[in-house]
């Protein structure tokens, strides 16, 4: 909603060329100085070598999509920049560049996300979804004490040096157990630090070896069943035993306790024959079926249908009052016989200089039953539900939402008014039109071929005016008695919303779904609005 | 001229966001190669990255200076918004660009486990140094997961100047208020928030345990049962009614926000406000002279409010496994560091040795007896699909649409399946 008004001013006199006798106009620079040159060396250098850094970070961290994208744009930058020629593509690379980042990427994300299962329990891959299910099946050995221990290492290899509560001492490695050790060297503690043939790491080696020795798991005897010593912190160890165990070339998780095999479905799972699933899941591509449960889902398609109508009036109000009211404030405030409009128009444009959402809240505290202003001192302690009565609340949702937009609405006719030239309006006069005609047959067309883009921007703005909506009602009132939460005030997109986020998982894979045949139907009514209305077409 | 230098500048900025974005995962793995073998250096070893929402981020930061000096690992606080950091971390963790640690309520661990991005905590011994109702809510299928720190639940907050004696049950409460209101000395008999758009189930939840009405049943072990949703047993049968009772005579309404609520307890409007420990510095700031008492039950059964416990949490994919356990479990865990919290933040210590230090002060003591009474918020991940029916079921019964008993049946029924479809 960040459309710029039309500026030129009304009464601007044709400029004038000066003469070309005589006068000299300076001959345009073909070429730059050598300053020019400089900074556009320093400057591409510079872009350059933060390029080549976040490329090296970015090939460290095995980012190879991002890699890949940053390495083409650098050198497109260069192409661009370096040479003479592609004068247009200077001026549109930045552009195009912000466009990919915040607009493609955007939408090819949001496609794609819409075809997997992404959300809640599915929020990242395999391997990750592994580890979890691992992590959490480890628990402690019952009644086995946490120990005082220390990381040694010899050569590649790490150990733990576990002090007994009698100071005797203990060594062991991954796969090896633990085994007394003779002549340990101890701390001003009393804790072992290290023992013959092994170094104590200082906490820095820790740091630097922080994968490996968390990972390090010490048997503490032959005895599988007597667990295995970890430490977390790296000062401490103790006895954990793992339920569930993971073959990799099987692709199976199996539980030790009960012999359950778990694995691998179609929809991101580890499950067992039962139907018994490990959480968390990991993403996969689920095709259509986030669009077919909301093509088929009663619960969904059951509110559906009163959700789009009531979106589309709103939507259309939303646009038609404020245009209305903007309209006719910007004809009575354009003339000049009015004293004092310069005042009248500062203080119409006040509720535009509150954000939407803070308008929304106040207008909520306002229009509180029992303690709003509205009610308490404008109606004399009545008890209107404003925002708890179904239809009182859609029409409040709709006041409040005229309140906030109709300014803009101002800005944009007077604007467009002032554009139309005097010349026309002068002429019509001459030929013996009315004030009224004036207006109607001359003024209102010529505005409304200028505005009516963005009476479409509004339509599509308001259709998804999430805003107004979740700060006033929330959606609400709601039905007590209705399958799903939805309200008599939700639009499509807090449904979607609710759909979405509403219930005891976070589905973003089905809320990218709805958002896209929400799309839809947006970019539908935009481009026949803009057919029809030629807005775009070039004038002859 | 001055378009074609601006132009570059533009771009150089634009590549230097997207580097940066970039970089930050490759400085960790660089962090890992650079760290010596063999010698004995004690350079740089590595850093921290915290989320804490504003309350927190302050305190934090003096305690990871702390560490920051002892350890010379860099401590990075950032500061969200609380409503953020559940959700951010959930997403960010799998990129490897999540935090290490992460500070927030207990009641996320299920949703955050759920989506495994927590990594398990060892409390060993450090364990006995807190609150049983604290160690309680940190355990997720019988893990634990955080490192609790303080804990907040709802309480009975009365002006004393207009009741100077504690109500033994809510009926007396009731009693007392409306003698006052009668007597011209306040407005509401008592003041319970209530939103408008969600309800009230947390600040309700202790009058309705009064009536044997829980959210859900539990386990052998203690830890809440989502199979057992309780919300239509018997008790909750007969709390329905009730609560219509109060709206009817509207001595609970629809309309009186948190905000209009604590307002009327900072006036005096009311001798009673059912509450939680946020905004006790203001009446006290206000000197409003008010006492603090668990919230009384109204039925039978004890009336047990939510417990909410804000800890700690250790990341799963955190690339400092090794140093961010240290920092939780032996840095944030000492006394002096939990103290540290306590005085910068001053909520109720979840540590008992804590706790002893600072039981002087009215307010803390009362709120922390009210937490001792009550249950920890079911951390389980069904419960964000349990919140928006229970409440909006609370409203409808409050305003009276509908028969009180067969929206509380009907309302079971929803979430069941709610949760039933995962």
């Amino acid at each position: 909603m960040t459309q710029t008004l039309p500026t030129q001013p009304p009464h601007t006199p044709p400029r004038r060329h000066p003469a070309s006798s005589g006068e000299r106009r300076p001959a345009p620079a073909r070429h730059r100085g050598l300053g020019g040159l400089a900074t556009r060396i320093v400057l591409l250098a510079i872009v350059d070598a933060l390029a080549v850094y976040g490329l090296l970070a970015l090939a460290a961290d095995r980012s190879w999509w991002m890699f890949g994208a940053l390495l083409v744009g650098t050198v497109a930058v260069n192409a661009v920049y370096a040479g003479k020629r592609h004068v247009p593509a200077k001026y549109l690379a930045p552009g195009i560049a912000l466009l990919l980042v915040y607009q493609v990427y955007v939408v090819l994300y949001t496609g794609v996300a819409a075809f997997t299962n992404y959300g809640d329990g599915h929020n990242s891959d395999k391997p990750d979804a592994v580890a979890a299910i691992l992590a959490h099946s480890e628990t402690r050995v019952p009644d086995s004490p946490v120990r005082p221990a220390s990381v040694v290492a010899r050569g590649d290899r790490v150990g733990l040096l576990v002090t007994q509560p009698d100071r005797s001492v203990r060594l062991g490695w991954a796969g090896h157990p633990l085994e007394p050790v003779e002549q340990p060297v101890y701390d001003a503690g009393g804790r072992a630090v290290a023992a013959p043939g092994w170094l104590a790491l200082t906490y820095s080696q820790i740091a630097g070896r922080q994968k490996e020795i968390s990972e390090l798991r010490v048997p503490v005897t032959d005895d599988p069943n007597s667990g295995s010593l970890r430490t977390a912190d790296g000062i401490s160890a103790a006895a954990y035993r793992s339920t569930l165990v993971y073959d990799h070339d099987a692709d199976t998780i199996t539980d030790r306790a009960g012999g359950v095999v778990y694995r691998p479905t179609s929809d991101g799972v580890f499950a067992a024959p039962d139907g018994t699933r490990l959480s968390p899941g990991w993403k996969v591509f689920v095709g259509l079926d986030n669009f077919e449960r909301i093509l088929t889902d009663q619960d969904i398609r059951g509110p559906f249908l009163g959700v789009l109508v009531w979106t589309f009036v709103f939507a259309g109000v939303s646009v038609a009052l404020p245009f209305g009211i903007g309209l006719v404030l910007a004809t009575v405030l354009n003339g000049k016989r009015l004293g004092g409009h310069r005042i009248y128009r500062s203080l119409i444009v006040l509720p535009y200089a509150f954000p939407a959402f803070l308008a929304a809240l106040v207008w909520q505290g306002m229009l509180n039953t029992d303690y709003g202003y509205v009610n308490v001192s404008l109606l004399d302690g009545a008890h209107v539900p404003w925002l708890t009565d179904p239809w009182l609340a859609r029409l409040s949702v709709l006041a409040v939402n005229v309140w906030i937009s109709f300014p803009y609405m101002f800005l944009i006719c007077t604007g467009a008014l002032q554009a139309i030239p005097a010349e026309v309006t002068e002429a019509a006069r001459i030929d013996g039109a009315g004030r009224r005609q004036v207006l109607r047959h001359i003024k209102i067309p010529l505005l409304l071929t200028a505005v009516t883009p963005m009476l479409i921007a509004a339509f599509a703005f308001n259709f998804n005016n999430f805003n107004v909506i979740y700060m006033l009602t929330g959606g609400g009132p709601k039905d007590p008695d209705a399958p799903i939460e939805v309200g008599s005030t939700d639009l499509l997109i807090s449904l979607v919303y609710k759909l979405a986020f509403g219930g005891s998982n976070r589905q973003y894979g089905m809320a990218c779904a709805v958002s896209i045949l929400i799309f839809v139907v947006v970019a539908a009514i935009s481009v026949i609005g803009l057919r029809r209305s030629r807005a775009f077409e070039e004038q002859t | 001229m001055r378009s074609r230098l601006l132009l570059p500048a533009v771009l150089a900025a634009t590549l230097l966001a997207t580097a940066c974005g970039g970089g930050s995962g490759g400085a960790g793995n660089g962090d890992k190669t650079a760290a010596p073998a063999a010698s004995g250096q004690a350079a740089a070893t590595g850093s921290l990255t915290v989320w804490a929402d504003d309350a927190r981020a302050k305190p934090l930061q003096e305690i990871a200076a702390a560490f920051t000096r002892d350890k010379g690992v860099k401590v990075k606080v950032v500061q969200k918004g609380l409503g953020e950091i559940r959700d951010d971390f959930v997403s960010q963790a799998p990129t490897g660009q999540g935090p290490d640690v992460v500070v927030g309520p207990h009641d996320w661990l299920g949703k955050l486990v759920h989506n495994g991005v927590l990594a398990p905590l060892e409390l060993g011994d450090r364990a006995a140094a807190f609150s049983p109702v604290a160690l309680e809510a940190m355990r997720y299928e019988g893990r634990t997961y955080g490192l609790p720190y303080a804990v907040d639940s709802i309480a009975l907050l009365r002006n004393t100047e207009l009741a100077p004696q504690a109500p033994a049950s809510f009926e007396e409460l009731l009693a007392t208020g409306r003698r006052l209101v009668d007597e011209g000395k306040a407005k509401l008999p008592v003041a319970v928030p209530v939103d408008p758009k969600s309800g009230s189930p947390y600040h309700l939840y202790p009058l309705q345990t009064s009536f044997g009405c829980r959210v859900f049943g539990t386990k052998p072990d203690g830890a809440w049962d989502p199979a057992g949703l309780e919300l239509d047993s018997p008790g909750c049968l007969r709390f329905a009614p009730w609560l219509r009772g109060l709206g009817k005579d509207g001595v609970i309404s629809t309309s009186l926000t948190a905000d209009i609520a604590t307002d009327a307890f900072l006036k005096g409007r009311t001798p009673f406000l059912l509450a939680g420990p946020w905004d006790a510095a203001t009446f006290k700031a206000a000197h409003v002279p008010f006492a603090v008492d668990p919230v009384p039950g109204a039925d039978t059964a004890p009336a047990r409010p939510f417990v909410g416990v804000q800890g700690f949490f250790v990341g799963a994919k955190s690339a400092n496994p090794i140093l961010a356990q240290d920092f939780v479990l032996n840095y944030l865990s000492t006394p002096q560091a939990q103290r540290a919290l306590y005085d910068t933040g001053g909520r109720v210590p979840a540590a008992t040795a804590v706790l002893d230090q600072v039981e002087n002060d009215p307010v803390v003591a009362g709120f922390a007896r009210a937490a001792q009474a009550g249950v920890p918020t079911p951390n389980l991940p069904a419960m964000d699909g349990v919140w928006a029916d229970w409440g909006l079921t609370q409203l409808a019964i409050v305003q009276g649409r509908g028969d009180p008993t067969e929206l509380t049946t009907a309302m079971a029924g929803r979430i069941r399946a709610k949760i039933a479809a995962g």
